[in-house]
């Protein structure tokens, strides 16, 4: 019998990756609470709570599986480590063989150990590294780097310092990043005020000072109004804007037009209720957050929506202030050294990206790509035929809109690898199923995180598995074993040992993988650091009203205002978000999480369920509005005054219908079946789908039967 | 009432029902069986604004437990060092006597083993100088156990 210990790790139930110690009993997970040594204090939310859930789940995959049917038919046979990669491999080669390295396509959900798969990627000599972000924070990378020069994380958010925080639909309260919401609320008891903007009345908008429940897709008229409160009443730091804007005339000039009362035409939401919010951010100046957003693939303007937000921060001066959007630090910039790369093993690829990031599209970030426009080149093979694909720990038929037209751009695809500790709709469709443990039974290559005080972290293996899983490093590491007699570079990672991968990262920075052992991570600086911005990145070196990058994409980043569409009579636009215990698709089978919210439902405002003759529990049918004989399914409606009356709001990630997903299976409906043509919808300014460019129709169910 | 009190600073509370899957994980509960039950209302507009009830319940302790004196068996004790009121799993013979007479109806019966479960502050935890899983991990540390 294994000894009781207590394992320092990192969660792995959504994409937060907050620190947890495990109590283990006779070798196995008995306990998990956030580490009591990191901000967290002990705190982890319910999906965090549910993980020992997830690890003694056997509705998984649980063994390495070869398709023998047609793909998505579901005919697997089981396969031995050995043979899997084996074949993985094998097929591999065949491809690069006959279309070259650039050949294969690898996409993740991103995150601290994304350098692993980066240098496996560059390993095979392939550009085509992608992560999920198209469908959420692609926008607000672009618009951070479009104003500031710099991406979204170079800045941290100073929650618990703040004075006034603005949400512009970022559900903080129900994303849950534990040490975020903790923030929020520690700020919150020490007086500072709440504005929630959204198109419904989330659990962070019931903490709320001030609620704007705007039209959907008005959000830009309401911030360039705000921008014209600001600059016309001198409300803005001038100090900051003459030190720090490239082009402030122009932004003013720009916004002349935009008042409170022209934003009220647009939002719906009364001018003096915009005027007043401009006069307390100014009182709360410097220490505001408003926040630019995460899950941004939104709207056709999401772009520019967060450009504003960006935009309205730096004119309070809170870019760079404590208590509002400090500067993250490096390593470097409290005078350590930083992690040694894996990738910097490889050779950096040379082709050009498939997606046409960074060529076809200069304004774009070629770090993840735009993995939407990589499915393009599997269809047309333009600009050269993209052959096999690697999904670790990614679902894009579950994340992307159109599952249906994504399998058809799939069709081009002679390889489909999904890396899961879930099911999956991706890893049902695919050719082999490499099963990953749990986060609890693996551990993962050592994480840099920057910030006020930068650290790294390392998860541990808490646990061993208790199926036929492997490691991330084990997967991977073992595949490129295989691979070296025609990827040379891959010797390099052939690691066998994750000691070796630590040592080697941890070379010359003065840390060793001992020194994790007390609280699970170490930190670089004692005290935090903030520092104050003498110049940024851009062009100019200054925060760019209009951006000089994308200037030379052709599109002007200060772009006049289109209101949305209306929707078709009788119709609602589609509109989704997150709740506290689910992390999207992949825990909706989960045990415990499935006993707590096991189906969505529709929010529906009282005065259109009213037309229709619904009422809260109606089983209602959905279905995109140019196919209403379509319905993507059926789910209860939830009939409420606190969603806009346009709208009609589905918690996404439901509407399963693998039948090895006995809990989740035929619960709820699923959103991103509601957007026909959705993969041709993106916002080509800032590189994010649109997700809520869709309207859907509904009509009250037959009561013959439950759920579809 | 026990030397404990569990409490939720509504202020705090985020809905995110972690005090749930906390109990259930530590205490390894069936599923539909919850020992502390959080209740959010659904968001309504006040003054412009929405808001949501939040509360939560576990089990009071009582000074004078009525599920004690009913049980037959004795499987229902109240523990006289601090009053924490707990089921002798041993001895419970599932006959949910304690269920009717609790003013609540708080302790609940375990088909799987024919016994009745019921919140026992993780007095394991407790009597290891620890605090009950719920509020040990509550996500924004709105609940607190304190000795009186």
């Amino acid at each position: 019998m294994a000894e009781d210990k207590t394992v320092f790790s990192v969660c792995g139930m959504c994409s937060v990756r907050c620190p947890i110690m495990v109590e283990t009993r006779g070798g196995n997970a008995a306990w998990i609470q956030g580490n009591p040594y990191s901000a967290l204090k002990g705190a982890l939310c319910a999906r965090g709570a549910a993980g020992m859930a997830l690890e003694y789940d056997s509705e998984r995959p649980v063994t390495p599986l070869i398709r023998t049917g047609e793909r998505g038919e579901g005919k697997w046979r089981e396969a031995t480590w050995d043979e899997a990669l084996d074949y993985v491999a094998a097929r591999l080669k065949n491809i690069m063989a006959e279309h070259g390295g650039r050949s294969v396509l690898w996409s993740d959900r991103g995150g601290p150990f994304a350098d692993l798969h980066q240098a496996f990627v560059r390993g095979l000599g392939s550009p085509n590294y992608c992560n999920h972000d198209a469908s959420c924070a692609r926008n607000v990378q672009h618009a951070a780097q479009s104003v500031m020069g710099m991406g979204r994380k170079q800045v941290a958010y100073d929650l618990r310092n703040a004075r006034h925080i603005v949400l512009q639909t970022r559900n903080i309260l129900e994303a849950i990043n534990v040490a975020e919401c903790n923030g929020v609320m520690d700020a919150l008891d020490n007086g500072c005020k709440l504005s929630v903007i959204d198109i419904r009345a989330s659990v962070s908008a019931s903490k709320a000072d001030n609620f704007f429940m705007v039209r959907p897709g008005t959000d830009y008229a309401f911030n360039l109004a705000v921008i014209n409160q600001l600059i016309t009443r001198g409300l803005y730091d001038k100090e900051y804007v003459a030190r720090h804007f490239h082009d402030f005339d122009e932004l003013a000039a720009f916004t002349a037009p935009c008042t409170a009362a022209w934003a009220q035409e647009q939002t719906g939401v009364p001018a003096e209720r915009i005027e007043a919010l401009a006069a307390q951010l100014a009182e709360a100046a410097p220490s505001v957050i408003w926040h630019p957003g995460w899950m941004v693939a939104r709207y056709d303007d999401s772009f520019y929506v967060c450009r504003t937000a960006y935009i309205i921060n730096a004119l309070l001066g809170s870019i760079g202030a404590r208590g509002g959007l400090p500067l993250v630090n490096t390593p470097k910039d409290v005078g350590r050294k930083g992690l040694n790369k894996l990738a910097a093993l490889m050779p950096k690829p040379e082709e050009k990206r498939a997606d046409g990031v960074g060529w076809r599209h200069p304004q774009f970030d070629a770090g993840p790509g735009l993995v939407n426009l990589a499915y393009d080149a599997i269809a047309t093979a333009d600009p050269y035929a993209v052959k096999a694909y690697i999904c670790y720990r990614h679902d894009p038929l579950m994340a992307m809109p159109d599952p249906e037209a994504l399998k058809r751009k799939w069709e081009g695809l002679d390889l489909l690898v999904s890396v899961t500790f879930s099911w999956s709709d991706t890893a049902w469709h695919s050719d082999v199923v490499l099963p990953l443990s749990p986060y609890l039974s693996r551990e993962s290559i050592i994480a840099g995180k920057a910030g006020l005080k930068p650290q790294f972290f390392v998860r541990k293996r808490a646990m061993q598995p208790t199926a036929d899983t492997r490691a991330d490093w084990e997967i991977l590491c073992g595949l490129a074993s295989r691979l070296t007699d025609v990827c040379p570079a891959m010797k390099h990672l052939a690691f066998t040992r994750i000691e070796d991968i630590w040592d080697y990262q941890l070379r010359d920075t003065g840390v060793s993988i001992g020194d994790f052992d007390a609280k699970g991570f170490v930190e670089l600086t004692d005290t935090p650091l903030y520092r104050t911005p003498e110049s940024f990145p851009t062009a100019s070196g200054k925060l760019e009203m209009v951006s000089a990058k994308w200037a030379k994409a052709d599109i002007h980043t200060l772009k006049p205002y289109t209101a949305p569409a209306a929707p078709p009579q009788g119709a609602f636009r589609i509109a989704f978000g997150r709740v506290g215990v689910h992390t999207q698709g992949h825990t909706v089978n989960n045990p415990l999480l499935h006993e707590q919210m096991p189906e969505n439902v529709a929010w529906i405002h009282t005065s259109r369920a009213e037309q229709l003759g619904i009422c809260t529990g109606d089983m209602i049918e959905v279905a995109p509005a140019g196919a209403p004989r379509n319905p993507a399914g059926r789910m209860k409606a939830f009939v409420t005054d606190c969603v806009h009356p346009e709208a009609l709001f589905m918690v996404h990630g439901f509407g399963h219908r693998l039948p090895v997903e006995s809990r989740a299976r035929g619960c709820g409906v699923a959103d991103h079946e509601l957007m026909p043509g959705g993969l041709e919808r993106y916002d080509t300014s800032g590189g994010g789908l649109s997700l809520q460019e869709h309207f859907v129709v509904i009509s009250k169910a037959e009561q013959d039967g439950g759920a579809a | 009432m026990s030397r404990y009190r569990l409490k939720l600073n509504k202020k705090r509370c985020i809905h995110c029902k972690a005090c749930e899957v906390h109990c259930k994980a530590k205490n390894n509960t069936p599923a539909g069986i919850k020992l502390g039950v959080h209740t959010s209302s659904e968001p309504v507009m006040v003054d412009g604004v929405p808001r949501m009830k939040a509360a939560y319940q576990c089990c009071y302790h009582c000074e004078t437990p009525e599920c004690v004196d009913v049980c037959p068996t004795g499987a229902m004790i109240r523990r006289e060092s601090d009053g924490i009121v707990y089921v002798d799993q041993e001895t419970c013979i599932g006959c949910e006597a304690c269920i009717d007479a609790c003013p609540w109806h708080i302790p609940v019966f375990n088909a799987a083993t024919a016994t009745v479960l019921k919140c026992d502050f993780c007095m394991d935890r407790v009597d290891e100088g620890k605090l009950p899983a719920c509020v040990t991990a509550c996500t924004t540390h709105a609940l607190s156990f304190t000795r009186k």
